[in-house]
């Protein structure tokens, strides 16, 4: 019957941690329609829900802060969006403070100062079922007086664990908090109303203390985040191979079926084989990879490790430059460096957050492995190494320390540059331990797995098509004895390119094979798979893996050039995108574009130089 | 027990914050670890959360003896 009435406004507010956007997936099931408030780079969440009575909810998800009297950008949206002030966002119809049970002392702070705010307001208090295992009793009702606002209790991760609230909702249950005495002390009050209404056993969960005990201690801490690291890089490398190699053969598979069908018309054969499935099918090999590396990102966050690994290596980090709090972002940016840059944004001061972006490119993304894999399996001999170390791993390694390496040598020399030594802030929250919710991290795994098929099906597909295209046209005159790609716009681009590219031992298929993989780094590898079917002297060339094709026709000098290449080379326009947004302007865009093109220059002119020297 | 929250400057935004977090006079607070490089960040247990604190930070905190009861 409220069907026409028109959608209430809610806004999710609460501190950090207090499971504020779990609830939000909770009541509105994760459809969230997320973009940017106007003119910053802060994430606006909001997605709609219908009450069991039939009414219309939009909901807001705002960023955690600890007050009001904002210390960071995502507060001051926070901050203005309550008050109404923000142009474009109209002031929400109510207010739901998200309190975290567990954690009343920190939390219900805020919850007064939103209280002075004089708007309609609810409080949902989450993570009610964790409070009843630690042996927290909170008497809700005098809560409920204490605040002069209704208190519901919340489980945001349990099915059906925001029916109070929703009910509350429906019943209109909203209140405008009774006017509080001015200049009165919010701390005094929260002590006031948790000796009123809560029992506390002990301040921190037990299981907490123990954990941490063992996961901060200066041995045992560092020894098991270099565990931590080492399993995440074996699962990516060896639990995902047999995945790999399922898609692979079903791509393949496909494409033959395909061609087979289109065996009268042979240039739309020769478009679809040697264009969109020798491309894209390189690539799509790469997602099992990609979802176990996100999977172990995601685990680690809902998991409050992450917080502690900043503890840990916040000293390290700090005298090379950057924070602790940089740790999260950069191990974001080994499976792709746009969500890591996006993560940048808890970090709180200005310096150490562009300091962080800058070098998140370096961190090596898992776009460049599909690059890394196929020139290692093709150059690289599968040899042991001290009898237990083989080769091809040790120089994968290799190949993501000297991105790591750089990365520190980069931050410590911005640092350098900086004209404001005034002190960095860390002060950051240890989150209590939590089991990952299954339901959220397979939310997160299906949007990652959407946002790269969805790259694969866009731009990726759309340039393998444009570089067949420049490749098979204008087709070679009469009486040609060379392949026909050598007579086209792309054989012409490529060859006037190794007059720049030829110091560091690139040929004309390497550099035709880098214009369309200055969009994508793993389209260089489906491009390199499209020019060589195409330059194939016969079928069966053709028809060759691209390893074995390139393991024929490449120098050494020149694959491990290439290599060093893709260590630096800023070959990613979404990364450069996301630059440009976070930063607000082009000028960061250029500064990083142009130290990384030039790294990779020098690092692969050294490297071919000193093999060629060598060999 | 915390004493004060002492600004090193004029709107000091590190000191305001931890005033913010309950490092308030007569809140009880307790080091529970140190980071493995140089003991530094210290972890510190105020109220029922711990908060990481580089040495600077910490160092606004001014301390006072608990009454004996």
């Amino acid at each position: 019957m409220n069907a026409t009435a028109p959608a209430l406004h809610a806004a999710l507010v609460g501190s950090p941690n207090c499971g504020k956007t779990a609830l939000f997936n909770r009541l509105t099931g994760g459809r969230a329609k997320v973009a940017n408030y106007a003119g910053v780079t802060i994430e606006r969440k909001e997605g709609r829900l219908e009450t069991p009575a039939g009414r219309q909810v939009r909901v807001l998800d705002l960023p955690g802060a600890y007050s009001l009297d904002a210390a960071s950008p995502d507060e001051v949206i926070t901050r203005d969006v309550c008050a109404g002030r923000l142009a474009g966002e109209a002031a929400p119809d109510l207010i739901v403070c998200v309190l975290d049970a567990t954690n009343l002392r920190l939390h219900l702070r805020l919850a007064l100062e939103l209280a002075q705010l004089g708007r309609p307001m609810l409080v949902a208090l989450n993570m009610m079922d964790v409070a009843q295992r630690r042996g927290i009793r909170i008497d809700i009702d005098r809560l409920q007086a204490g605040l002069g606002v209704p208190v519901v209790a919340t489980v945001a991760v349990r099915h059906g664990g925001a029916a109070d609230l929703l009910a509350a909702l429906d019943r209109g249950a909203a209140r405008v908090p009774p006017a509080a005495p001015a200049g009165g002390d919010l701390h005094a009050r929260v002590r006031a109303l948790l000796a009123e209404a809560v029992t506390m056993p002990r301040a921190t969960a037990a299981i907490d203390d123990a954990i941490d005990a063992v996961v901060l201690n200066r041995v045992a801490g560092l020894a098991i985040l270099a565990l931590v690291m080492f399993l995440i890089f074996q699962a990516v490398f060896s639990w995902a191979a047999p995945l790999q190699d399922a898609v692979a053969a079903g791509v393949a598979g496909a494409g033959e079926w395909v061609g087979s069908l289109l065996g009268s018309m042979p240039l739309l054969q020769s478009l679809v084989t040697d264009g969109i499935f020798a491309g894209l099918g390189t690539v799509l090999e790469f997602l099992p990879q990609i979802l176990v590396l996100f999977l172990f990102i995601l685990v680690l966050e809902e998991s409050g490790y992450l917080p502690r690994a900043a503890f840990l290596l916040d000293t390290l980090m700090f005298r090379a430059g950057l924070t602790g709090r940089s740790f999260i972002p950069l191990l974001s940016s080994f499976a792709c460096a746009i969500p890591g840059i996006m993560a940048t944004r808890s970090i709180a001061d200005p310096r150490d957050r562009l300091t962080t972006i800058l070098v998140a490119p370096l961190m090596t993304c898992s776009a460049r492995l599909p690059v890394y894999t196929l020139l290692i399996a093709a150059f690289i001999p599968r040899r042991d190494v001290f009898g237990i170390f083989n080769l091809q791993g040790i120089v994968l390694f290799v190949l993501y320390l000297a991105g790591i390496v750089s990365a520190l040598a980069v931050a410590w020399v911005i640092k350098r540059l900086q004209r404001d030594r005034s002190e960095h802030m860390l002060l950051m929250e240890l989150p209590s331990y939590r089991l990952p919710d299954p339901r959220s991290i397979l939310l997160g795994l299906w949007e990652r797995a959407l946002i790269f098929l969805r790259r694969v099906g866009g731009i990726l597909l759309s340039l393998t098509i444009l570089l067949w295209f420049l490749s098979s046209f204008p087709a070679p005159p009469e009486g040609a004895t060379l392949p026909p790609i050598d007579y086209s716009y792309a054989g012409h681009i490529g060859r006037w390119m190794t007059h720049v590219f030829a110091p560091i031992g690139f040929n004309w298929q390497i550099c035709i094979a880098l214009i369309p993989g200055l969009a994508a780094r793993e389209v260089a590898v489906s491009s390199l798979a499209t020019v060589y079917a195409l330059s194939a002297a016969s079928e069966e060339a053709a028809a060759a893996a691209l390893g074995t094709t390139i393991a024929a026709q490449w120098s050494l000098a020149t694959a491990l050039s290439l290599l060093a290449w893709y260590v630096f080379a800023p070959q990613c326009m979404s990364t450069l995108a996301v630059i440009r947004r976070e930063t607000n302007g082009w000028r960061y865009v250029w500064i990083s574009a142009v130290y990384l093109f030039a790294l990779a220059y020098l690092a692969s002119f050294i490297t071919y130089q000193l093999t060629l020297a060598l060999a | 027990m915390v004493g004060q929250v002492e600004d090193t400057e004029a709107g000091d935004v590190v000191a305001r914050r931890l005033r913010e977090l309950g490092f308030v006079a007569g809140e009880p607070v307790r080091v529970v670890a140190s980071g493995p490089f140089g003991r530094d960040p210290l972890l510190v247990q105020i109220g029922y959360t711990r908060f990481a604190l580089r040495r600077p930070e910490a160092a606004r905190v001014r301390l006072v003896d608990e009454p004996q009861p």
